[in-house]
């Protein structure tokens, strides 16, 4: 970005090309509300979270009360990406290719512990966090977090989507996978699967 | 639990009788009844078990192995049987010198369910099934190469660092991993390049890992 | 493999001598159509992402037209390496992991796992433990149900009866809350007991749900079972014989709507269940019909046996749940906070957990998908030397390539509905 430590920034740095004004905040205003409102979920449920974001989705906790009912299994057509559930290895290619044929504007909701960061399993096959592989905007905690949890996760998408401003030149930006093949560099990878508590002592066989 | 006879199954008795020395050891634990077979006969009592009329274990409830915790112990491929009228259960083991290649005869022309037990059986151990239709991986990709992850000497964490594993995922293609028996109904075999096709060859019937 | 390409000749193929269109009938083999219409074969993936597959699973259809010529099932997609995680647990902290393989019915997997381990080290839980264990297997059999039939509901078209089965289930997930304070991921079980014994009130709760449950049935019953739509898209199709799926180890209602009466249940009784007054359905035909009455009629079964069930603890009101072997189970709270031998036992419970004699075992339970089994083998430690899972729904998804054998592409979806995986236990 070219920012200095100290936060100042230095001479003749172009930081938005658009100046944001009364006509931007308005703007954003009503594109934000839209799209806050109407986030299709393209659901990428794979386990026990899948059945939880299915109950979330049904009649006691209503998925539709967000705009959120209409389920997008066509990655062209949605706009959250809701990973529910362990990602294994073999798995990581489709989750990639679904995030990048999803359009922008597209967010990404990272649901449960095994999402978020491998959760309980510290093995071979499972991806130790989706943001590995793609970018994530909301991390919801919990093995398999409530539907209370995965709507506060919702909310919290949505303020974040009402924060955004077409002011922000960084906004909207693909991540592709670099020429490495990965999509983080490797040693911010291998650092944030590091085990760390009690994992890194769950690995004695008797 | 002590070995007593009333938990010993009677199909002990009937095979030592009908394939002799070809029956190494037999125990009982927590009332199951486990019967040791070696490797040259074992396609030939497991056919005998199912077809005789006294036996008729016609239903193989499951088919994995077992590596024990000391190097020096055999990997053993275990059938656990069961006789849907007789109701009753029977364990077979064969036990592998891991020295050696780990080969056994594939029962699949036995028990249809034994088709995917063995692919997985290969893919977790490195056990190679003679006779198996499709002997490929079924739970990792084809082109797998870290090795048979259910093995003693495979790290809980697979061998390869995360960054690594996370690179060699995401550059593998899925559309690839079509077998050799998928694409070739498609057409699509002859317009492959030439090192997907290898690929291709390799990740199925060659050694991979 | 033969391949085929055959040129399509535009002048002809699709019409007769006069010019009029020829009628191809549903259901024409391969080799028929290719003298009367020719074209190559498509091979159409679905998945591993969709929403019809129940899962990560990912299907290779051959395809002649709309007939299906073969189907390969690709699986792996939610391998989590379970098996190689248990060999470096102790067995109650095996109990977590069980939740999270058959995720629709976790507190039947609890239950299958402490009773291998018990079987392997040769403890009687005691009464109160088993018909609590009962009760959690039917609770499980019914929500996992509920799971299938909802979402076979909307792979065929109704989607209203998902809405139905989805509520019916959080009143069973609040009765599971209330009892472990989970509503998915129970961990309900301990080797030698249970985590907690139902709090005050709970079976007023299970009793009511008892009575107003076979409302929603009645009318799923009503919705379904005499539908002129469904039963054209499920009688006659995906037929399995009884030779065959014995010979394919199926197992549950795949099994049964196959004519094969073998019920884990009845034939190899645990858990008491010989002594309680229900019956297995058993089907005719082996298609998805008929799993779907098997199943149907299961969950009324299972309301039978928990009423039973909870006129039993009724009975048992006060008696243990827990062995009182304070080496295999942790000793009350209190008791582990004040006295000092407790303390001790608990520290090496929690620290070193509890060695298993040297042997193997493997227990078969009545899962609401088939036979659960688990199959432990130890060499004296506290830890399994090997932890295998045989996944019913593994075995029953084999036998898919024989069940597709000429059906049309829409009726691939109905079969897999029909088997009831879960994507969790097959991939483990």
């Amino acid at each position: 970005m070219g920012l200095t430590v100290s936060g100042a920034v230095p001479e003749g740095t172009e930081v938005s090309s658009i100046s944001p004004n009364w006509v931007t905040t308005k703007l954003d205003f009503l594109t934000n509300w839209a799209r806050k409102n109407s986030l299709w979920p393209m659901p990428f449920g794979t386990a026990c979270c899948a059945i939880e974001f299915m109950a979330s989705a049904a009649s006691r906790f209503d998925l539709s009360r967000f705009g959120m009912e209409r389920m997008s299994f066509s990655p062209r057509q949605a706009d959250v990406l809701i990973c529910a559930g362990r990602l294994p290895f073999k798995l990581a290619p489709v989750i990639r290719r679904i995030w990048d044929q999803m359009p922008q504007p597209k967010w990404a909701i990272s649901m449960g512990a095994c999402a978020s960061s491998g959760g309980i399993f510290d093995t071979y096959t499972m991806v130790q966090g989706i943001d590995t592989i793609i970018p994530v905007d909301v991390y919801v905690p919990g093995c398999p977090p409530r539907p209370e949890g995965l709507m506060y996760g919702i909310t919290l998408l949505q303020k974040k989507i009402e924060g955004e401003t077409i002011a922000d030149p960084d906004l909207r930006q693909e991540h592709l996978v670099g020429e490495h093949g990965l999509f983080l560099p490797a040693n911010r990878i291998d650092e944030i699967s590091e085990p760390f508590g009690n994992s890194v002592h769950q690995t004695r066989s008797a | 639990m002590t070995a007593s006879t009333a938990s010993l199954s009677p199909s002990v008795a009937a095979l030592r009788e009908k394939f002799g020395a070809a029956i190494t050891r037999h125990a009982v634990s927590c009332g199951d009844t486990i019967v040791h077979v070696s490797n040259e006969r074992a396609h030939e009592a497991l056919a005998w078990l199912r077809d005789e009329p006294t036996q008729r274990f016609d239903y193989l409830t499951d088919l994995t192995a077992v590596e024990y915790r000391d190097v020096e112990r055999a990997l053993e491929v275990v059938y656990q049987l069961r006789s849907i009228e007789r109701k009753a259960d029977l364990r077979v083991k064969i036990e592998l010198d891991k020295t050696a290649p780990l080969v056994v005869d594939s029962v699949v022309d036995l028990w249809k369910g034994a088709d995917w037990l063995e692919r997985e059986v290969y893919d977790m151990f490195g056990v190679r099934f003679r006779g198996h239709p499709d002997l490929r991986r079924i739970l990792m990709w084809d082109t797998y190469a870290e090795g048979h992850p259910l093995r003693k000497d495979f790290p809980l964490r697979g061998h390869f660092s995360r960054a690594e594993q996370t690179r060699q995922a995401l550059s593998a293609n899925p559309e690839a991993q079509y077998s050799l028996e998928e694409l070739s109904i498609a057409e699509a075999y002859e317009e492959l390049p030439a090192d997907m096709r290898e690929r291709l060859r390799r990740g199925e019937r060659g050694d991979v890992g | 493999m033969s391949t085929r390409t055959l040129e399509l000749d535009l002048s002809t193929p699709g019409v007769d001598s006069e010019g009029r269109p020829i009628r191809v009938p549903l259901g024409v083999r391969a080799g028929a159509s290719e003298d009367e219409l020719g074209g190559e074969h498509m091979l159409v993936n679905i998945g591993p992402q969709h929403p019809a597959t129940h899962g990560v699973l990912r299907l290779v259809v051959e395809l002649d037209g709309e007939v299906v010529l073969r189907v390969i099932p690709h699986i792996g997609y939610l391998h989590s390496g379970f098996e190689k995680l248990g060999e470096y647990r102790h067995y109650n902290q095996i109990v977590p992991l069980t939740d999270r393989t058959d995720y629709l019915s976790p507190m039947a997997n609890n239950v299958c796992l402490a009773l291998a381990v018990e079987k392997l080290m040769g403890l009687e839980i005691t009464e109160r433990c088993q018909v609590l264990r009962v009760i959690a297997c039917e609770m499980s059999r019914v929500i996992s149900h509920l799971v299938w039939l909802g979402t076979t509901g909307i792979d065929l078209g109704a989607f209203t009866p998902f809405l139905w089965s989805f509520q019916e289930r959080e009143r069973i997930y609040d009765l599971q809350e209330a009892w472990t304070g989970a509503r998915l991921t129970t961990s309900l079980t301990r080797v030698g007991g249970m985590m907690a014994d139902v709090p005050e009130g709970w079976t007023d709760g299970l009793r009511d749900y008892c009575r107003t449950f076979p409302k929603t049935l009645t009318e799923v019953d009503t919705m379904f079972t005499r539908n002129a739509i469904w039963i054209g898209r499920t009688q006659g199709v995906g037929v399995m014989s009884a030779e065959d799926a014995i010979n394919y180890s199926l197992s549950g209602p795949m099994l049964r709507a196959s004519g094969v009466a073998y019920d884990v249940r009845k034939d190899c009784p645990y858990l008491g269940y010989e002594t309680y007054d229900f019956d297995v359905p058993v089907g005719e035909h082996g298609d998805i019909y008929d799993r779907y009455r098997v199943r149907l009629e299961e969950m009324w079964q299972s309301v039978r046996i928990l009423e039973q069930a909870l006129d039993r603890l009724e009975k048992l009101k006060g008696a243990p749940v827990n062995v009182s072997d304070p080496r295999v189970i942790l000793p009350p709270k209190h008791r582990a906070m004040s006295d000092m031998e407790a303390m001790i036992y608990h520290f090496k419970q929690v620290m070193e957990g509890v060695s298993t004699p040297v042997g193997e075992a493997y227990l078969g339970v009545e899962n609401p998908k088939g036979e659960l089994g688990y199959y432990f083998v130890s060499d004296g430690t506290a830890k399994p030397v090997r932890w295998r899972i045989r996944p019913p729904s593994f075995l029953n998804l084999a036998a898919l390539p024989k069940l597709c054998e000429g059906v049309l592409l829409s009726d691939v979806i109905a079969i897999n509905a029909s088997i009831d995986i879960v994507m969790g236990e097959i991939d483990r």
